[in-house]
């Protein structure tokens, strides 16, 4: 039975070595490398000079942006669906458009925000000149917003779905008004379903690159266009994988940040 | 009198749509400090009666007084009401005293306050010094008392139970009958206990309300409910009994197996159709000589301290008995009852109509 149990462990490992030790470890060493091939730290030094800081530092307040603005859509609509009689296919329905292709989505986008598409045209009938609305940070918040909102609903809709609905009556019932009920109860038991949530939004928020450059026309640069950029236009292998390390490290730091707690047990 | 009447429901009634009449025409009031049962078979109504009051539900028509004050249109949070709930709905991310104190802390009442309290509540419930608990390392009878403590103590006027024994063994369950009834008398508060157990009713209330389809068929108390059932749904539903049907031939003279039998019921029609209700305690068997009525021994059941018979007249109608002494089965034994014994329904009496009879009758004796 042991041997069986091992043997099974096999492709397992091998994935895991084959796709996320190795790429892991190439970029540890790749990221000591510099132009030339030499072994050198001068990337990680580099790394906290002011201009790569400035960037890290966007990157996380647009990451942080849209995280929010996600969770703030997606939070009642979520709730607004568990009320609702077919909530599962309403639920389907908003889940349906994340299966079609990201780039697709974005490139719709620069038709529906063009100087020639549907909003400039209804900006026009109210008598305003057209404005550009592409590659402007309203722009891309916008379009990463509406991708990641089925991530965080589903995540939200499944915590609150869970959730025993005798709990709101009994609070109703202790004296809470609804908005007490919400703080005190319905929020702390689907804190959880947020946290996941966020994990989901933020993490592949900060390494976006694709949107910021169809959308956001390279004004807003991500970690994710920094490490494009440093591989495909500087031809910096070192330095690209040296933000990709610092990546890595954020995700980890995350992921720890929106850990779920045992709830019972006394630890 | 009337500021000791703490709910009132007038013509309350409660459609979900058009077809599904939850509760028809509900009226009734209820005395300050008393322990009420409401009874019923599911989806006879009696959660929905509970759940109106607490103010989860608004009637579709009719009026809901608490305390004379007609609280149709309050929420339930503002009600002095409090809910034991079925499923307990003890707050997971929340340890015993969390659970506890929740209805306190939303009244912002003072810390060290709130710490006296619980702890009072605690030990009111049996539960001294499990403030730091968490709800998931409690047995089941413990987190009912934890839901009662939540619930007492926001100084309720009315305590609602909906069902809160139903998931508990039947030895926990018989001990916290006691508890509850213990407990009510103590803190002299209105109990509103709903349940389709008609022996944790009849042991624990001081009035029982036997609802069927959405009506009250029948209010009083226990030992009244038990011994002088309106029909055939109440007789049946509370205890065991034996229904037959037979002819009122005058006052004080009935007809059934094809006998005549003195009783103590009147106030009918003469030759009126009538159902006899008797219980099966009140039958003893004799021989078939001795007897009133001849019966056939078909199944004998020992539950402990009687034996449980099921017998048939020649007629084919089924006699329960629970007799003290053994029979045969297959034998032909005789059955003996007083006149006290047999009780008189008649069909379709309304709750009203059948009060104003059995008065009427009583004085005229």
């Amino acid at each position: 039975m042991k041997f069986k149990s091992k043997s099974a462990f096999v492709p397992y490992i091998l994935w895991i070595a084959l796709f996320v030790i190795a790429p892991i470890g190439l970029i540890l060493y790749y990221s000591m490398l510099d132009l030339n091939g030499e072994f050198t730290l001068v990337n990680y030094r580099n790394f906290f000079s002011s201009a790569y800081l400035t960037m890290t530092l966007t990157s996380f307040w647009y990451a942080l942006i849209i995280t929010f603005f996600t969770l703030i859509i997606s939070y009642p609509t979520a709730y607004l669906l568990t009320k609702t009689k077919h909530k599962h296919l309403w639920l389907m329905l908003i889940i349906i458009p994340s299966w079609i292709n990201l780039l697709l989505k974005t490139y719709a986008f620069i038709g529906i925000f063009g100087l020639y598409g549907p909003v400039n045209a209804i900006v026009e009938m109210f008598g305003f000149d057209p404005t550009q609305i592409l590659f402007t940070d309203f722009s891309f918040v916008f379009v990463a917003v509406y991708i990641f909102i089925p991530f965080m609903i589903i995540p939200i809709f499944n915590a609150l779905d869970k959730m025993n609905p005798s709990l709101i009556y009994a609070a109703r019932d202790l004296g809470a008004s609804p908005l007490t009920t919400f703080r005190r109860v319905i929020f702390p038991l689907t804190i959880e379903g947020v946290k996941s949530g966020i994990q989901v939004t933020f993490i592949p928020a900060l390494s976006l690159f694709m949107i910021t450059r169809l959308i956001a026309g390279n004004k807003v640069i991500t970690l994710g266009t920094a490490i494009e950029q440093q591989f495909l236009v500087a031809q910096n292998w070192g330095m690209g994988s040296t933000i990709a390390v610092f990546l890595i490290l954020i995700m980890f730091a995350i992921m720890r940040f929106t850990r779920t707690k045992k709830k019972g047990g006394r630890a | 009198m009337a500021n000791d009447i703490i709910i009132r429901f007038d013509n309350v009634t409660k459609f979900y749509d058009s077809q599904t009449k939850v509760l028809q025409d509900v009226s009734f009031e209820l005395e300050r400090g008393k322990f009420y049962t409401l009874l019923g078979p599911s989806g006879c109504g009696k959660t929905t009666i509970l759940r109106i009051i607490a103010g989860f539900e608004k009637p579709t028509t009719g009026n809901v007084y608490i305390n004379g004050k007609y609280v149709n249109d309050v929420p339930a949070n503002d009600r002095q009401v409090n809910t034991v709930f079925q499923d307990y709905a003890l707050f997971p991310h929340l340890n015993v005293f969390g659970n506890v104190a929740f209805g306190l802390r939303i009244k912002k009442v003072k810390e060290s306050e709130i710490k006296f309290r619980v702890a009072e509540a605690l030990k009111f419930v049996n539960l001294p010094g499990y403030e730091n608990r968490e709800i998931t390392e409690m047995s089941g009878g413990q987190r009912q008392r934890v839901a009662i403590a939540r619930a007492i103590i926001n100084d309720p006027e009315v305590i609602l139970l909906d069902e809160p024994l139903s998931a508990l063994d039947l030895k926990l369950r018989t001990e916290m009958q006691y508890e509850l009834r213990e407990l009510q008398q103590r803190l002299g508060k209105t109990f509103i206990f709903v349940t389709h157990d008609q022996e944790e009713a009849l042991a624990m209330s001081d009035e029982i309300f036997v609802l069927n389809e959405g009506i009250i068929q029948q209010s009083g108390t226990p030992v009244d409910i038990y011994d002088e059932p309106i029909n055939r749904f109440v007789a049946d539903f509370i205890g065991e009994s034996n229904i037959v049907e037979g002819v009122m031939l005058e006052d004080y003279k009935v007809k059934f197996a094809g006998k005549v039998f003195d009783c103590v019921d009147g106030g009918m029609k003469n030759n009126e159709k009538i159902d006899v209700v008797i219980r099966p305690e009140d039958l003893q068997i004799t021989s078939p000589e001795a007897g009133k009525i001849g019966v056939t021994v078909d199944t004998q059941l020992f539950r402990g301290v009687h034996y449980e018979l099921s017998t048939y007249d020649k007629d084919g109608n089924e006699w329960l008995v629970h007799s003290l002494k053994k029979a045969e089965v297959g034998a032909q034994v005789g059955l003996d009852f007083d006149p006290e014994a047999i009780h008189i329904m008649r069909l379709n009496e309304t709750e009203e109509e059948f009060d104003a009879r059995i008065e009427a009758y009583t004085n005229e004796v």
